[in-house]
């Protein structure tokens, strides 16, 4: 059976890996090339790269890295930030990327993912969609969370994936940062709408989480995290080893 | 040498690496004449098979592979480069492949459960079947490798040297003589899939 998947993602800016705290064995925690390889030593089963670099140098670097990172990492990559046009797609994908994922961009531009489904194929494209309770309902929110669309989420995301998104990352704003565990009745919303893999993001502040993710959420196939992995609050080998030891389908390394 | 063929189709970034990484020299190529110096060739794809299919055919590509594989040099085709190993695909259409394995290529809807997602995509276990010819000889049954696919090969059991279990027994890789295929991509399978590529460099052609 296909295992669920554990996520790290790595916000680069300038090159750079923002967050991070010492690991043992690893000296420059915010190299990205180094990071991404203890990471997947330690069983990560895919890495996600967030550019939130502004500036088109920053950019340019970080493809560099991103290209770096492809040829010491053997497992799945996913990019995103800056992504709005399938020239974007083709600079992230010659660099090793597997997934790259739209937010803003396909907010702004509906037909980008259409575009890059037909040029890269569904399992390329993956919808990451930041979403926020306004007055009970679900909005979907662009710039980062800064800016409220005013489109319902969900229809929004099966629209998505009607045009071609293979996967969803769904973000909640409300549990992000919060550290009390991820948003079981968001993700449990957008499951029931869509028959493409779910990836669970913000919220997650503990092992348990991640536990009770699962459990209570058979359908969500992955969960993605990034400060808690960084700040070594939870290592990925404990965690999947507890996953398994939940009778949860993990890939444990030998 | 390894040849790497590049008929247009798919990213090979990260396969080239992946030689790179296990110390063995790869050639990206669509030239015949280096494919015929090559020790043992990959045939990767991505994408959909009747495009792929028609690409390698009009390229004249085809008949190189099948020329070079009948002269006993080992092949390796690796997800839809694997499909286009088998006799014909019904993706999309119905399509001719290279025909060098018996067996076709149908939906995996069509064997698994309603409530199960395609593609099928993630890691899944690798459950051995008939003779590995060599390819597994570094990895263990249950091994976790990376799989991005919607359709599978069928009616192929008796080359079958591995399956993944989703809702079904799907194929996850073939041997038959010197010709090889694994459905899933070794080359973003980490250390596993790293030890199949091993494996597969030393594959050499007895006859050439």
């Amino acid at each position: 059976m296909i295992t669920k998947r554990i996520i790290p993602c790595l916000d680069v800016r300038d090159g750079r890996v923002v967050k991070g705290v010492n690991f043992e064995g690893l000296n420059d925690v915010s190299s990205p090339v180094d990071l991404a390889d203890y990471y997947s030593r330690c069983g990560a089963d895919e890495l996600v790269f967030y550019d939130i670099t502004a500036s088109s140098d920053g950019r340019k670097l970080f493809t560099d890295i991103l290209c770096e990172t492809a040829k010491k990492v053997f497992i799945p990559l996913t990019v995103g930030g800056g992504i709005n046009t399938t020239e974007d797609f083709d600079r992230v994908l010659k660099c090793g990327a597997d997934k790259v994922s739209v937010n803003s961009g396909a907010i702004r531009n509906p037909s980008l993912i259409n575009e890059a489904a037909k040029l890269y194929g569904d399992q390329c494209v993956v919808i990451s969609a930041d979403v926020k309770r306004v007055d009970g309902v679900f909005r979907v929110f662009a710039k980062g969370g800064r800016e409220n669309t005013g489109m319902e989420a969900i229809e929004w995301i099966k629209r998505c994936v009607g045009n071609g998104a293979g996967e969803v990352v769904l973000n909640s704003i409300d549990t992000d940062g919060v550290k009390k565990g991820f948003d079981l009745e968001m993700l449990d919303a957008v499951c029931n709408a869509v028959s493409v893999p779910v990836i669970a993001s913000g919220g997650a502040g503990c092992i348990d989480d991640f536990v009770t993710l699962f459990k209570t959420l058979p359908k969500v196939d992955a969960g993605l995290a990034a400060s808690i992995f960084h700040f070594g609050e939870v290592s990925i080998k404990d965690l999947k080893q507890r996953l398994a030891d939940e009778n949860i389908n993990v890939r444990i390394q030998r | 040498m390894t040849a790497i063929i590049d008929y247009g189709v798919g990213n090979l970034f990260s396969l080239t690496c992946s030689f790179d990484a296990i110390g063995e020299k790869a050639v990206v190529t669509s030239d015949p004449a280096v494919i015929k110096q090559a020790d043992r060739i990959i045939l990767p794809g991505v994408g959909a098979f009747g495009d792929a299919a028609l690409k390698l055919m009009s390229s004249g590509l085809d008949k190189v592979l099948k020329e070079e594989v009948k002269a006993g040099k080992p092949l390796l085709g690796i997800c839809l480069g694997m499909q286009l190993l088998f006799e014909k695909s019904f993706e999309y259409g119905e399509y001719e492949g290279l025909g060098l394995i018996e067996g076709e290529i149908r939906p995996i809807a069509e064997v698994i459960p309603a409530d199960y997602k395609i593609p099928h995509i993630g890691w899944n276990a690798l459950i051995f079947r008939n003779d590995d010819g060599g390819l597994f000889k570094y990895i263990k049954e249950g091994d976790f490798v990376y799989f991005v696919h919607s359709f599978y090969a069928a009616k192929c059991e008796k080359n079958t040297a591995a399956v993944a279990e989703y809702g079904a027994p799907l194929t996850a890789a073939v041997v038959k003589g010197n010709i090889y295929g694994t459905q899933f991509h070794p080359e973003k399978s980490g250390d596993v899939g790293m030890a199949i590529l091993r494996a597969f460099c030393e594959r050499k052609c007895e006859a050439c």
